[in-house]
This record gives C-alpha cells, sequence and structure tokens, in this order.
C-alpha cells in the first residue's frame, strides 16, 4: 500500500516535471516560426532599393519603404520629446521627493497607464490634436507614442536613481552642494547609463506600436517631413500592405516586419547588454 | 532607516547655517535653487496626473451624443448599424471577452509551466537563454503577430486544426460550423502566444521572491520535487494570479494581431470557428470611417468601456502583486 503510494509519487514528480519542460519548449516554437518566416520571406526583398525607394504606384513592381523609415524615425523623436523629459523628471521626482501621497497616487497612475490599451491612447490623441486640427498629423501620432513612453521612463529612471547609494547624496550634501545640484551633477550622472536604457527600451517599444497611428499619423504613400501632415510608418505600412490583395505587397510587408524587427532586436540587445552590466555592478 | 537618517541631515543642513562666510545669503539661495528644482520635477509629475484626467475627460466629453442617445441600452444591443445610425456594442463586448478567455485558458497552464521550469528546474545558463527568448517574445510588435497569423496560423488552423475538432468533438456548439480560418480560435490562439511571455515572466519573479525556507521546509518534510513546487506555487499564488491578470488586461486591449485574424463580423455565435469583432478591433477598422458625430460619439464609447474595463483589471493586478510583495517581506520577518 505505501509501496504504491510512494511510486505514485514518484510517477507524478516525473510527469510533471517534464511538462514543464515541455511546456518550456512548446513556448519557444512560435518564436522561432515567427522568426523562421520573416526572415525567409523578407530576406528575397531586402535590397538598397528597398530601403531607399518609395513605395511604387499599385501595378507596377518593386518600389521601397524609404518615406516609412524616415516617418517612423520622425514619430520616435516627436514621441520623445513629449515621453522624456516628463518620464525622466516624474522618475527623479519620485526616486528624491516621492515619500508623500501624491508621489504614490502618481506611481499608481503610472502603472494603470501603463495598462491602458494604446488604441484607447490613440483615441484620446484623436480626440486632443486631430479634431481640433481637423488633420491628421505626425505631431498627433508622435503625441499618443509620447504618452505611451512616459510609464516605462518614469519607472525606470526611478529605479536607477534609487539604485544610486545613500552615501553619494550625503558626501554631496557635506561637501556643502545644494541638494538640487547633488541630485543633477552627482545622483542623475552616476543613474544616466541606466536612464538611457530605458529610454531604449521605451523607443523599441513604441517603434512596434500601430493602432495608436491608424487614426492619428494615418500612414501617406508619398514622401512627407511635415509634422503637420500625415506620415507613414514602418507598422502602418505593414498592415496596409498585409490586406492589400496582391502577392507582392504581402511579401513586402514581410520585409518590412523583417526590418522592424531587426530594429527591435538590435535595441533589446543593447538594453540587455547595458542592465546587466549596471546589476551585476551593483550586485557584487 | 537609511532614508530618515538622510532626511534628518537635509533638515540639519537646511536649518543650521554654516560658520562663516555669507551665511544668510548662501543658505536663502540653496533653498531658493532647491525649491525651484523641486518645483520643476514636481511639475512635470503633476502633468501624468493632468494627463490622466484629459485622459477620461477627453473620453467622457467625446461620446456625450451616444451616452445620451443609447444610454445602458449601448451595451446590451446587438445592433450596430452605421447607416440607420443605431449603434450596439455587445457584440464586440462578446468577441473581446471570449477571444481573451480563450487566450487565458490556453495561456494559464502554459506559463505556469513555463515559469516553474525556469524558476525552479532550468540550471542557470539555460534559464537565461530561455528567459531572454521570452522576452524577445514579448518584444515582437503585435503587427507582425498579425502578419504571421494572417499569412501562416490561419492557414494551418484551417487546414489541420479545425478539420479535426470538427469532426471528433463536431457535436459540442463551440466547434460547430465550418472551418474557416479566420475567426475567434485564430483571436484566442495568437492572444495566447501574446500573452504567454507576460504572464510567464512575472510568475516567474513571483516564484523566485518565494523564500528559500519554504523550498527546505518542504524538502525537510520528505516532499518529492513536484510537491515542493506545488507548495511554492500556492505561496506565490497572489502574484501568480496577479501575472495572469496583467496578460489578461493585455488581451482585452490587443488591436492589429486581432485584427488581423478574427474576421471581423459584428455577430454573436458560440461556435469559435466563426468570425467574430472585438472592441479595439472595430476602433482600429473604423474610426476613420465614422461620418456622423454620432457614430464617431459611439466608437469613442467603445474606447471609453474598454479603457474602462482594462483599468479595473489592471489595478486588481496591481493590488495582488502588492499583496504578494507584503506576504514576503512580512514572512521574511517573522
Amino acid at each position: 500500500m505505501s509501496r504504491w503510494y510512494y511510486y505514485k509519487r514518484k510517477a507524478v514528480n516525473g510527469l510533471m516535471l517534464s511538462l514543464s519542460g515541455v511546456a518550456a519548449a512548446v513556448v519557444l516554437v512560435p518564436l522561432l516560426l515567427i522568426f523562421f518566416h520573416t526572415i525567409s520571406h523578407g530576406i528575397a526583398i531586402i535590397s538598397v532599393d528597398f530601403l531607399t525607394q518609395m513605395p511604387k504606384p499599385v501595378g507596377e513592381s518593386g518600389g521601397g519603404m524609404a518615406n516609412a523609415i524616415v516617418g517612423t524615425l520622425i514619430l520616435i523623436g516627436l514621441g520623445s520629446v513629449v515621453g522624456v523629459p516628463i518620464g525622466v523628471l516624474a522618475g527623479v521626482y519620485l526616486a528624491e521627493f516621492g515619500e508623500n501621497r501624491f508621489a504614490h497616487v502618481v506611481r499608481f497612475l503610472t502603472d494603470v497607464l501603463s495598462g491602458v490599451p494604446s488604441i484607447v491612447v490613440g483615441v484620446v490623441a484623436y480626440t486632443i490634436v486631430v479634431l481640433p486640427m481637423k488633420q491628421f498629423s505626425a505631431l498627433a501620432g508622435g503625441f499618443a507614442l509620447g504618452i505611451l513612453m512616459i510609464p516605462t521612463i518614469t519607472r525606470t529612471t526611478e529605479e536607477m536613481m534609487r539604485l544610486v547609494p545613500h552615501s553619494f547624496r550625503e558626501a554631496g550634501l557635506a561637501l556643502g552642494i545644494p541638494q538640487w545640484k547633488t541630485t543633477l551633477r552627482i545622483v542623475l550622472r552616476t543613474a544616466l547609463k541606466g536612464i538611457a536604457t530605458g529610454i531604449v527600451l521605451s523607443i523599441a517599444r513604441i517603434a512596434g506600436e500601430t493602432a495608436p497611428l491608424l487614426f492619428t499619423a494615418l500612414g501617406n504613400r508619398f514622401w512627407s517631413t511635415d509634422i503637420l501632415h500625415p506620415i507613414a510608418s514602418l507598422t502602418v505600412f505593414i498592415y496596409d500592405y498585409a490586406r492589400a490583395p496582391f502577392e507582392e505587397w504581402n511579401n513586402q510587408a514581410w520585409a518590412a516586419a523583417l526590418v522592424l524587427i531587426s530594429i527591435i532586436t538590435i535595441l533589446s540587445l543593447l538594453f540587455r547588454f547595458f542592465s546587466r552590466s549596471r546589476y551585476e555592478g551593483q550586485h557584487s | 532607516m537609511i532614508a530618515s537618517l538622510d532626511e534628518r541631515i537635509r533638515t540639519l543642513l537646511r536649518r543650521v547655517p554654516a560658520p562663516g562666510m555669507g551665511v544668510e545669503n548662501s543658505s536663502r539661495h540653496t533653498n531658493l535653487g532647491d525649491r525651484a528644482f523641486r518645483g520643476a520635477t514636481f511639475l512635470f509629475t503633476f502633468m501624468i496626473v493632468v494627463l490622466s484626467g484629459i485622459m477620461v475627460y477627453q473620453m467622457i466629453d467625446g461620446s456625450t451624443l451616444s451616452l445620451r442617445e443609447f444610454g445602458l441600452g449601448f451595451v446590451t444591443s446587438q445592433i450596430w448599424d452605421p447607416v440607420q445610425e443605431k449603434f450596439g456594442a455587445l457584440p464586440f463586448v462578446y468577441g473581446t471577452v471570449v477571444s481573451s478567455l480563450v487566450a487565458l485558458i490556453l495561456a494559464i497552464p502554459l506559463s505556469l509551466g513555463v515559469a516553474v521550469f525556469l524558476a525552479e528546474l532550468a540550471p542557470r545558463w539555460l534559464e537565461r537563454i530561455l528567459s531572454f527568448m521570452v522576452e524577445l517574445l514579448a518584444a515582437i510588435p503585435s503587427i507582425v503577430y498579425g502578419l504571421w497569423g494572417m499569412f501562416v496560423m490561419v492557414p494551418w488552423i484551417r487546414e489541420t486544426i479545425e478539420p479535426p475538432l470538427s469532426e471528433h468533438l463536431g457535436f459540442l456548439p463551440i466547434f460547430e460550423g465550418a472551418p474557416y480560418g479566420f475567426g475567434m480560435l485564430a483571436a484566442g490562439l495568437i492572444l495566447t502566444v501574446m500573452i504567454v511571455p507576460i504572464i510567464a515572466s512575472i510568475s516567474r519573479d513571483a516564484l523566485k521572491s518565494v523564500p528559500r525556507a519554504q523550498r527546505e521546509a518542504a524538502y525537510a518534510l520528505g516532499a518529492t520535487r513536484w510537491e515542493t513546487i506545488t507548495l511554492v506555487v500556492k505561496y506565490a499564488r497572489s502574484g501568480i494570479f496577479g501575472a495572469t491578470l496583467l496578460g489578461l488586461g493585455r488581451a482585452l486591449g490587443e488591436t492589429m494581431a486581432v485584427t488581423m485574424v478574427i474576421g471581423n463580423r459584428p455577430i454573436i455565435s458560440a461556435s469559435l470557428f466563426d468570425p467574430g469583432y472585438t472592441m479595439a478591433s472595430v476602433l482600429a477598422n473604423e474610426f476613420t470611417e465614422a461620418t456622423t458625430e454620432l457614430y464617431l460619439h459611439a466608437l469613442i464609447e467603445i474606447a471609453l468601456l474598454l479603457f474602462t474595463i482594462t483599468i479595473i483589471v489592471n489595478m486588481l493586478a496591481r493590488l495582488l502583486m502588492w499583496t504578494m510583495s507584503r506576504t514576503i517581506s512580512q514572512g521574511g520577518r517573522a
């Protein structure tokens, strides 16, 4: 009886542990498939022309997505103008003066904000920017992306500032340096690498956003760098080309996806590299 | 302790004038700079509060017409007819909830398995590689999931998954009808792939934060590895539940990938093979087409609805994770 019980426990143990391993393997399958399909479909299309030329009209073959790449860069720039100052300074406030009720409310709000679906942020950007200006514009898209950047940057900035040892602050104050200078010149500087990493991470996130751009930046088949007019982006380019009934456009969507994934992978590798050296330095 | 010491030093520096030169002046100057700096950072922090307020205000203000016209009937009516200007959001609410539930049912066991493997079983080098890959999975943009879903996953579902399901389990209403590929099942599957990394990586952190003594106690009582793990999972349950809710929040608001595979038809059907529509998808598809003011207001009301639902889910998630970290810090102290 008790022997059977023992065997049963052992069997259950073996079964469940292997199932856990199987789950880990299964989860990686889509990742590998997505990479495999994106690379195998996209690699044949990608060329210097694809990266530097404009989209061709329907029916003509070839063409590229230069305007979409430039558009995405402009949108990221506009987003950073909105998101970086608010994110970094709010993070500084929370780390240095953040022991009051107001700060707790803000922390809670940034957490909540990070869970708001990006399409909802797009709707808000539409009502705030597009409706009054009666014009879809890069500005509206950048505004939406900027809002989406804030939670990530605020949180990483606060965490990185808190990693700076208290003795640094005390040393600054003991030398008679005003607190604001201590914060800016010593604490912020020490945490700068970590904060930059947070910014890179948030850029990697918004570079892949589509939903908030659909009715703000809209998309544009022509060359445009005017922030008051609709602008193309890699993600909306992929969306439009994936739904188009032409096989060549579909293939170009894969190629654009490959470009996008490469950009994001490089950014997250950078993030990993920086953050690892940072944390390990702290722990050892 | 350290914080309070720092605080005390700060107050001392503020109050006690340094002996010697220009005491009055320099201390007032320091105060001014400090106050200006604090004020400036406060201002930017306050902008987060303002922005959140504006977001809510804009959505309520932008949907007044529809709020007044349809009232509560907006969420109970099935008719979505822009031509007749009749707007009911029930098919979208249904599509959002069902596709997310399908994803959750599939994702919970999978992510728990992954989390347990990463936190308890895998050797350190393997854990590092796998964790990186799971994070990479979370970093892939949803548009790429959508692209892959549309051209790879949907044909696969149509040819390999749905025919046997309808053959063997076709008597169940959820597997009824013709295998079409695009539909609720496809949406649920792509959402599963997207939320597993989130749930798995946060659950892994929750499992790792369980005090070592809990495991040692279990082993000391003669528990097998698996029995120990069940205890550890139980201990971390509020964190894991919070992670699940965060995943749910992501699934509810996910737009592009779902829009590209769900088929986009505002119907309510019990079968997972049938196409559906979600709140996020209808926004993505119809927002630029809203020709009348009432149409636009109805769409913004859907955004408001989606916002409210995801906020509630996310707040619950945060609350649970906060509970988890409190239990652990108390357990550590006791």
